[in-house]
Order: structure tokens, then C-alpha cells, then sequence
């Protein structure tokens, strides 16, 4: 009897640094979603390997860099974007992605987040939202949902929450999307259209976090999470952003989908065209 | 050799801060990422204009934080990158000067220093922040830094602030102020032969041989991103390979080599400049914009018969403790002159085997040569 081989093959393989497994993720944590598809995506990529960048700031997304097999820069707590811009502008030749966490791109990074859209730089940001800042054991931050509980939220969060697409959206990006792990292909394909916009591309990637958010607010297992996505989420490209906030509410949607993509000038498309204006010829 | 098309050979009439920005060019720098603040911005303004001309980038970020983080990426993409700021910026880059430390990715961080603390006096001079070019960032690390003193200097030592950190991939300090970043004065742009550049050195083996942190070497070569290597980077703890790690062994192997690549090429880096100090009995000891009016004092001094001569710091950092320790040896008194109240006097008299009097204002003028020469005249008498 010929027992068929299940797989042939494994993004681990080649795009993985598979020598430092295993990884410091929880169990049932969405980060070797977010890996894998993100790795599917390289493959799928007509940018050869040895031009694709993966630039992280400090989090348990944060460390997503030191597990691909790519140039990868594990840099600063909130200095992801920035960084990423810097290289981007250096070299034009690379693909630059920013994976990191929510509370690293949003509450201390929040500002190189709102003027890389606006500034239009080409690189792909891949922003995990998992509700709270996992690594420093489940504080809450600008994404947690309000009442929602924390190790510094013991009452319930006094806040609201960003609300990342509608923000980024406004800021100009020319490529908006937001996915859970559970929309492994969608998520996929997400990243393979960020890669190719000209310009920011963010995809928003809706993550459990069973030891931080989840333990405080009934998912303390993952798999309860998975299921609240997979009950809440509502597939709708076309949605209002400025109505797709995350509550994590019983009777609110998460809404996700490819929102933006649309042509706008990017940075270099910019600069390019005023330097010819100005001064002539190719700079 | 420098790209002769990029440098303005000749004779000019320039602020400061416009010689370093041609100094720059000069040593190859095509990557400005900054953010503009006060007295720094004719850098920012003046590579606004002509990076475009040659074939560079000039971004402006959002903050100071964003501008040494944009530096930095570019540094490792390859380019040869630098930001100017002053006091208030200067503080919010630390924290990535010790990135650039630990990534160990070459570039230039120029701090025009004002009147601080914090907003301070943005339009005036002081020498404020010349502990803080040691010791801002969190951790054990070492500092180059290059003090100019003239309009000339502000150009000559950015050349020599990106060779050096080319050849040790580290990020090196030019600490300029007000005063010598915005006073007008003759300079001179040597030709491009004349203008040592440095690169820093790349593999040659294959990738699977490569490691980025490789103990062995002092410094080990750069892989650029995107050159095939694969390499991985980060500001946490790491082995050679640049693997996080967190054993008390790889954290001083890391460190204790980030720190000896400074201390063990000391004699290399140190710069300094003596003058009148064959017979003096007085030696003034200063760096910068203090030149000027001590050298004046030292004029008047000596027609007055007090024997003193001036030790200026070329390189504040790493501290030139030989030359303080020669010339301790051979006077009866230093007398430290810093627009501070008592800064870089501290390693001065950590190493003076003589009497250490410090001579300070906090910053917004000057000292003048009657302030100086009146402590002359008391440590002579």
C-alpha cells in the first residue's frame, strides 16, 4: 500500500530559521499563522528572496524577524516604520515589510504609523492585533477594547480602542486590509497584494492572545477566541471604516476585508515627479 | 577618494553649519533623514538642497526618534547616513544611538549644542551636552566624538566622524554649538584626492560562512540588506550570529567587544592639539567653541609673563587621558574652559595628576578672554 505524503513541502524549509525552534509563542498563539502566511506569501513573490526585508520592533510580534530567513532587523520599540523607511529610501531594490505587534505600531509607535501612510513610503506593514501587549505579560493599550479586562486594567479598561483601518485609511494608505487568523487564505492573499501595491500597504491581522487578553476576558483558550472570529466576522470589502472599531462585544461584528486598494503617488513616485520639474532629468 | 563631482573645491565664505553638510558629502554621505531644530537647521536646509544634486536622499521624519531610526535602516541598506540636531533632539535619540551601538551600523549624528536643559535657549550656544555623548544611552558602550572649534573644523572633522565610523561601524558624534555651527568664516574645500574617505569592509566568503557579530574580529565585516546574506540583526543580546541570546557569557563577549573596538584602537582615534605647551606652567584645557577667547587670554598671558599653553580636545571622546596625564605631569594647574558647569572637567581630573580648576558658564554667551585670563593670573600668582 502507498501511503500518499501528506506535504512535500514546508515554508519552514527554506524561509524559516527552523535552527532557533522552538519559538518563544504561546501555545495557540496566531503568530505562526501570521509566519507561515507571510512566508507563502514570499514564495509566491516575484521580488527574488535576497530583496525582501522583514523589519520588526520589540513585542511578541517583534520577533517575528528573528524567525525568517531573510535580511531581518529586530530594532527599537516602535521604530519598526521608521527604520524600514530609511532602508526603503537607501535601496529602492528592496521589498521592506514591518511585521509587528499593536501596541508596538500603534500606541508607541502611533505616530511614524499615521505619517508613513501619509507620506506614502513603499513598504508593507503587517500589524498583529492581539488586544493587549502579550510580551510584558497582558497590560492593556491603544487597541484593547474598552471594559475590557487587564493585568493594568484589573476593573476594566477605561479607554477605546483605535480603530486601525479607519485610521491608516485617512491617512491616505493605498492599500488597507484587515483579516483574523482564522482566514488563512484571504490572509494570504492579502499579503501577496500589499507586496505589490506602490506605496503603504497595511493589513491588520486579527490575532488570539490566550495567556494575555484571552485569560482575562473568557478565551484563556485559544480555540475560544478562534471561535468568537469565526462567529463575529463579517467579510465586507466595501464597509464604512469608520464603523469597523473592535469591540469584542457578543452582538459587534469584526468586520474584515480588503478595504483600500487603490493608485496614489508614492514617496518616490513624489519626489521623482517635483525633482523633474524642478530640476530635470532622473535624481 | 572622494566623489569629486559632489565636492566644492575651493575657497568659500560659509556658515559652520553649511561647511559639515559639505564635509559630509565630501566623505560620501547620501542619506540625510532629520528633523528640523534650532541652531542645527542650515544642515537640514542645506542637505535639502543638495542631496538631489548628488544622487542622495533627504527625508524629513516626524520626530528625532524617527530620524535616528531612519538613519540607521538606511546605514544597513548600505548608505552612508547621517541626522543633525541639537539639545532636545539629541535626548530623544538615544535610546536608538544604543541601537546603532549594538546593530553596529555606521553613522553620524551631529548635535549643534544650545542652552539646556531642556528647551533651554535655542538660539544660543553651550557645551551642555558633552557627557551625554558618552553616557545618554542606556548600558555600557564607548563614544567617538569630534569637537570642531572653526568653520574649517566643522568640514575636516565630519569627514573624519564618517571614516571613523565606517572603519569601526558605530555611530560617531560630531559636537558642534551655536556658536561655532552658525559663525561665518573662510573655508577650504581641498580636492577630491585630497579627501580620505573610508568604507566599511563587506564579506568576501560565501553566505553560509558569514556571521555577522564574528567575535574573532574586532570589527567585523558589514553585510548591506538585501546583498544575499541573510543575516539577522537585532538589539537584543546576541551571539556571532546575531541570535538573541541571553547568557551572562555572550552578553559580555558582546559588550566587551562593542567597548574594546573603541578603547583598543584609542591611539588611533584620539586627536588632539597643544599649544605654547613646551614651557608652560599653566595648561588651559578646552574643546570647541572655547578656543577662540582662550586663545586670546593665552596672548594676553603671556605678554603678562604667565607661562601657559592650551591642550584642546580634537576627540572629547574617547577621552584623551594620555595627554591629559603627560601634560599634568609637566604644569602646576589646569584650568578646564567649557560653556557647562562642569562637565568633561570630571575626566580631566580622573586622570590630572596636577590641581583641576574648572572655568564654566551654563551657556547663552561666550566666555570671554578677561573671564580666563583673571583665573590665569590666580593660578600663576
Amino acid at each position: 500500500m502507498n501511503i500518499p505524503v501528506a506535504a512535500t513541502h514546508h515554508p519552514r524549509d527554506t524561509l524559516l530559521r527552523s535552527e532557533r525552534f522552538p519559538h518563544i509563542w504561546c501555545p495557540g498563539c496566531g503568530l505562526g499563522i501570521v509566519l507561515r502566511s507571510y512566508a507563502e506569501a514570499l514564495e509566491a513573490s516575484k521580488t527574488p528572496l535576497a530583496k525582501h526585508i522583514t523589519v520588526s520592533g520589540i513585542g511578541c510580534t517583534g520577533r517575528s524577524a528573528g524567525y525568517v530567513n531573510l535580511d531581518s532587523y529586530h530594532t527599537t520599540h516602535g521604530r519598526a516604520i521608521p527604520f524600514a523607511t530609511g532602508m526603503k529610501l537607501a535601496n529602492p531594490e528592496l521589498k521592506v515589510a514591518v511585521i509587528s505587534g499593536d501596541g508596538d505600531l500603534t500606541t508607541i509607535g502611533g505616530n511614524h504609523l499615521i505619517h508613513a501612510a501619509r507620506r506614502n513610503v513603499d513598504i508593507t506593514v503587517l500589524l498583529v492585533n492581539n488586544f493587549n501587549y502579550g510580551m510584558t505579560g497582558g497590560q492593556f493599550g491603544a487597541t484593547t477594547p474598552h471594559a475590557a479586562r487587564t493585568t493594568t486594567s484589573p476593573y476594566g479598561n477605561y479607554e477605546t480602542p483605535f480603530n486601525i483601518p479607519h485610521i491608516v485609511a485617512a491617512c491616505g494608505a493605498p492599500y488597507v486590509a484587515r483579516w483574523t487568523t482564522l482566514h488563512i487564505r484571504q490572509l494570504r492573499q492579502s499579503i501577496e497584494r500589499a507586496f505589490e501595491v506602490e506605496g503603504f500597504s497595511l493589513v491588520e491581522i486579527i490575532s488570539p492572545c490566550p495567556q494575555g487578553y484571552g485569560k482575562k476576558n473568557g478565551y484563556a483558550e485559544a480555540v475560544k477566541e478562534m471561535d468568537h472570529f469565526m462567529r463575529h466576522a463579517i467579510v465586507d470589502h466595501d464597509a464604512d471604516l469608520s464603523k469597523v472599531g473592535i469591540t469584542m462585544a457578543q452582538d459587534d461584528p469584526i468586520v474584515v476585508g480588503n478595504f483600500v486598494d487603490k493608485k496614489r503617488p508614492s514617496y518616490a513616485a513624489g519626489r521623482q515627479e517635483v525633482l523633474a520639474r524642478k530640476l530635470g532629468g532622473s535624481k | 577618494m572622494a566623489d569629486e563631482k559632489a565636492i566644492l573645491t575651493g575657497e568659500h565664505f560659509l556658515k559652520g553649519n553649511d561647511a559639515l553638510a559639505e564635509g559630509a558629502i565630501a566623505a560620501g554621505c547620501r542619506f540625510y533623514g532629520g528633523y528640523p531644530i534650532t541652531p542645527s537647521s542650515e544642515i537640514a536646509e542645506r542637505m535639502a538642497r543638495r542631496m538631489p544634486l548628488v544622487g542622495g536622499q533627504y527625508i524629513q521624519m516626524e520626530d528625532e526618534i524617527a530620524s535616528i531610526a531612519a538613519v540607521i535602516g538606511a546605514s544597513c541598506a548600505g548608505a552612508k547616513a547621517m541626522t543633525a540636531t541639537s539639545g532636545p533632539g539629541f535626548s530623544l535619540m538615544q535610546e536608538n544611538i544604543g541601537l546603532a551601538n549594538m546593530l553596529e551600523a555606521p553613522c553620524v549624528i551631529v548635535d549643534v549644542q544650545r542652552g539646556g536643559p531642556s528647551t533651554g535657549l535655542p538660539t544660543l550656544t553651550a557645551q551642555g551636552d558633552m557627557l551625554q555623548a558618552h553616557y545618554g544611552s542606556h548600558g555600557d558602550y564607548e563614544s567617538i566624538a569630534y569637537a570642531p572649534s572653526t568653520v574649517q573644523e566643522m568640514f575636516d572633522h565630519t569627514v573624519r566622524a564618517f571614516n571613523a565610523s565606517e572603519r569601526y561601524r558605530m555611530p560617531v558624534f560630531v559636537m558642534a554649538d551655536q556658536a561655532v555651527g552658525q559663525m561665518s568664516s573662510r573655508l577650504v574645500i581641498p580636492p577630491a584626492q585630497d579627501i580620505r574617505v573610508e568604507r566599511r569592509s563587506v564579506p568576501t566568503v560565501p553566505q553560509d560562512q558569514y556571521k555577522p557579530f564574528d567575535s574573532s574580529q574586532l570589527v567585523p565585516p558589514m553585510a548591506i540588506a538585501g546583498a544575499g546574506y541573510r543575516v539577522h540583526m537585532t538589539g537584543l543580546t546576541h551571539d556571532d550570529r546575531g541570535y538573541p541570546a541571553t547568557d551572562p557569557n555572550t552578553h559580555e563577549h558582546l559588550v566587551g567587544r562593542l567597548v574594546r573596538k573603541v578603547r583598543e584602537n584609542e591611539k588611533n582615534i584620539i586627536e588632539t592639539e597643544e599649544r605654547l605647551m613646551d614651557d608652560a606652567e599653566v595648561a588651559i584645557v578646552l574643546y570647541g567653541s572655547t578656543l577662540g577667547p582662550a586663545w586670546q587670554a593665552v596672548q594676553e598671558a603671556r605678554k603678562e609673563g604667565i607661562k601657559v599653553g592650551v591642550l584642546r580636545f580634537i576627540t572629547p571622546w574617547p577621552f584623551p587621558r594620555a595627554a591629559v596625564e603627560r601634560v599634568s605631569k609637566n604644569v602646576r594647574a589646569i584650568l578646564v574652559v567649557e560653556h557647562n558647569l562642569g562637565q568633561m572637567v570630571h575626566p580631566v581630573r580622573e586622570y590630572a595628576s596636577c590641581r583641576v580648576q574648572h572655568l564654566g558658564c551654563p551657556g547663552g554667551r561666550l566666555i570671554t578672554p578677561q573671564e580666563i585670563l583673571r583665573d590665569l593670573r590666580r593660578l600663576s600668582a
